[in-house]
């Protein structure tokens, strides 16, 4: 029998541990943070989840697979890497960077080290989630 | 155009990933990937064979500070030879894996290991050495373990344990030189090596790398994953490891050794030359007391990377485009033993030598491709074998290394006896009476036809050493030629 206290834990802390990890996966720029604690911590919020729940309604709750995750993290990762080179035909792995104005001088300055970081954030979240639930099921 | 050696794999990664489950269509993309690895690893060699080495720097970074990629002829043409084997060992493996281990992450697997193995020859930054060979023993140790039986498990946990003491013994050394010399670019780490005059912390750091690429190459006395774990997973994945894996531990041997060693010359040729031939002597003898072929085979890889090794302690051009050629040779030679045993297994079901037989009488043509890479490997004209101990021995009498030279020649001849015992109890002695009974399967058609490949491919490398011994000379000297290299990297 699972604990109520963890259910209605695991179902609060959720959302909270996946806006965290967003917000350490966006400070990792310039502070403490990035895509690889990110990533752990969006994984962790489906691990305890799953740990309250059991693995087969977190897999029904994760609209994409583990795998795609991977992926898809890959994917990002390998798209900043060439991103310079298809755009501005610089080196590869060259950093590209552009900003958006928002409102006067405000502007969000990105670059293609975000669109990495993001990958592995995904990458490291779909990992974690592909071997916690595995080891859940077999448990 | 240096770096998609190791993005193609990257890329056909993510597509696999996306694929997952998709039996055929993951085939296909294996093949199709495999095959663009191959032509762009022609291209590179065209270009260094026309221009001469060259470089390309990661992020538009210059030398000293950014992350280099070189490509001189001997990356190149343990590139396309890379290529080649693993193109061959995919078509194989088609036929060849089962469709648990093909679902299962197979194919990425290999492709992860390739990608580790292309960054390993063409990075020319240490700590960037060390990310490729995490990339490809984190794929190999998946590779050991895909499947989970029993014995794999058993096999990869030595595996495991010791490649992990020697990545941390490597990440030490990177550590000791980074302090020393405030670099870690090879070019410029060659450079200030021969300024610097604390040779007591230089030689200690170059034997700590010495001991984490001797475990990585299989050297004595640092073997003992290798027979552990090589004969337990597929003979289609060992096939791969025995072409890639060590080869990549020889070639760093190589590099290193020749853009480092700069001072104690004499000693550290007699500490190479005595690894060299315990290595070589020790391996056979094992080989030549085992009755699992791929036991035989495996220990066979050990007693090989010795001549590889005797090659880097001659230290002539000769001996190092023996060194090369060997290589080279052995990722053809080697694999395609393995594949033909993969293919006796299929056929009759076993790898213990007692219960074989009569394949010579049953199927000739198998017969002939497992004889065809066993004489190479025993070194019988005009096979590759032969030419490769032609040049070490011929290179060794001429630098003078007579007892190397001769232990060398010696071990060839058990390594003819352990490869003349498979011959008579696999294929020529008529099978034991009690498995006379069992069915003989058919062949996977994939398999067999990328082991003929293999046999053709071996021909064509004795047939054409003569026309080929050019770039082999030419990749040795420029091997040799340290200031090249860091005239191709820092300028």
């Amino acid at each position: 029998m699972r604990s109520e206290i963890l259910k209605i834990a695991a179902l609060h802390l959720k959302p909270l541990l996946l806006s965290l990890s967003l917000i350490l996966l966006i400070r990792g720029h310039n502070e403490p943070g990035g895509g690889f604690v990110g990533g752990l911590m969006a994984g962790t919020a489906y691990v305890l989840y799953g740990m309250a729940f059991g693995a087969e309604k977190t897999r029904q709750l994760c609209m994409v697979k583990p795998f795609l995750l991977i992926g898809l993290g890959l994917l990002f990762a390998l798209v900043s890497g060439l991103l310079a080179l298809l755009l501005t035909g610089g080196a590869i792995m060259e950093g590209i960077w552009f900003s958006i104005p928002v409102y006067g001088d405000f502007a969000f300055k990105l670059g293609s080290p975000l669109l990495f970081d993001s990958g592995v954030y995904l990458l490291v979240a779909g990992m974690l989630m592909l071997v916690m639930l595995s080891i859940m099921e077999e448990g | 155009m240096l770096f998609l050696p190791v993005i193609l794999p990257l890329a056909a990664i993510v597509l696999l990933l996306f694929t997952y489950r998709m039996k055929r269509l993951q085939q296909w993309i294996s093949i199709i990937s495999m095959s663009a690895i191959t032509v762009q690893a022609v291209m590179i060699m065209n270009r260094v064979v026309l221009d001469g080495p060259f470089a390309a720097q990661a992020g538009g970074w210059p030398a000293p500070f950014g992350i280099t990629f070189t490509a001189d002829l001997l990356s190149a043409i343990l590139l396309l030879a890379t290529g080649v084997l693993s193109l061959i060992v995919t078509v194989y493996s088609i036929g060849f894996m089962d469709d648990t281990r093909k679902t299962a992450g197979f194919w990425i697997l290999i492709h992860g290991l390739v990608t580790g193995v292309n960054g390993s020859f063409l990075t020319g930054d240490i700590f960037n050495l060390y990310v490729w060979f995490e990339v490809m023993l984190i794929s190999s140790f998946v590779l050991v373990t895909l499947g989970a039986e029993r014995k794999q498990l058993h096999g990869a946990i030595k595996y495991v344990v010791l490649n992990l003491i020697g990545s941390v013994i490597f990440l030490t050394a990177i550590g000791l030189m980074y302090g020393q010399t405030g670099t870690l670019n090879m070019a410029d780490l060659a450079l200030r090596l021969r300024e610097s005059e604390h040779t007591g912390l230089i030689n200690s750091s170059l034997m700590l790398f010495f001991i984490a690429f001797g475990i990585k190459a299989a050297v004595f006395p640092f073997y003992f994953w290798l027979p552990a774990s090589y004969p337990t997973p597929p003979v289609a994945i060992t096939a791969f490891f025995a072409g890639t894996l060590t080869k990549v531990g020889v070639y760093v041997i190589l590099r290193f050794y020749n853009l480092f060693v700069v001072t104690d010359l004499a000693t550290w040729q007699i500490i190479v030359m005595i690894v060299a031939g315990v290595t070589m002597v020790s391996g056979v003898l094992m080989a030549a007391s085992s009755y699992d072929i791929r036991k035989i085979l495996s220990f066979h890889i050990i007693s090989q990377i010795g001549y590889m090794i005797m090659g880097v302690g001659i230290a002539t051009v000769l001996g190092l485009a023996g060194a090369i050629y060997f290589i080279v040779h052995n990722m053809l030679s080697k694999t395609a033993t393995f594949l033909a045993a993969g293919l006796i297994y299929k056929y009759l079901g076993s790898y213990d030598l007692k219960a074989l037989g009569w394949i010579y009488k049953d199927y000739p043509l198998l017969a002939f491709l497992f004889l065809l890479p066993a004489l190479s490997l025993a070194g019988i004209p005009p096979t590759p074998g032969f030419f490769g101990k032609f040049f070490l021995i011929y290179g060794g009498f001429q630098a003078g290394a007579w007892t190397i030279t001769i232990v060398a020649i010696l071990v060839s001849i058990i390594t003819l006896f352990s490869m003349v015992k498979i011959w008579n109890e696999a294929i020529w002695k008529k099978i034991p009476d009690e498995s006379a009974a069992r069915q003989k399967n058919p062949l996977p058609l994939t398999s067999l036809w990328a082991t003929i490949v293999m046999a053709g491919l071996i021909i064509a490398l004795g047939l054409l050493t003569g026309y080929l011994s050019g770039y082999f000379l030419e990749a040795g000297r420029q091997l040799m030629d340290v200031d090249l290299y860091i005239r191709t990297v820092l300028h």
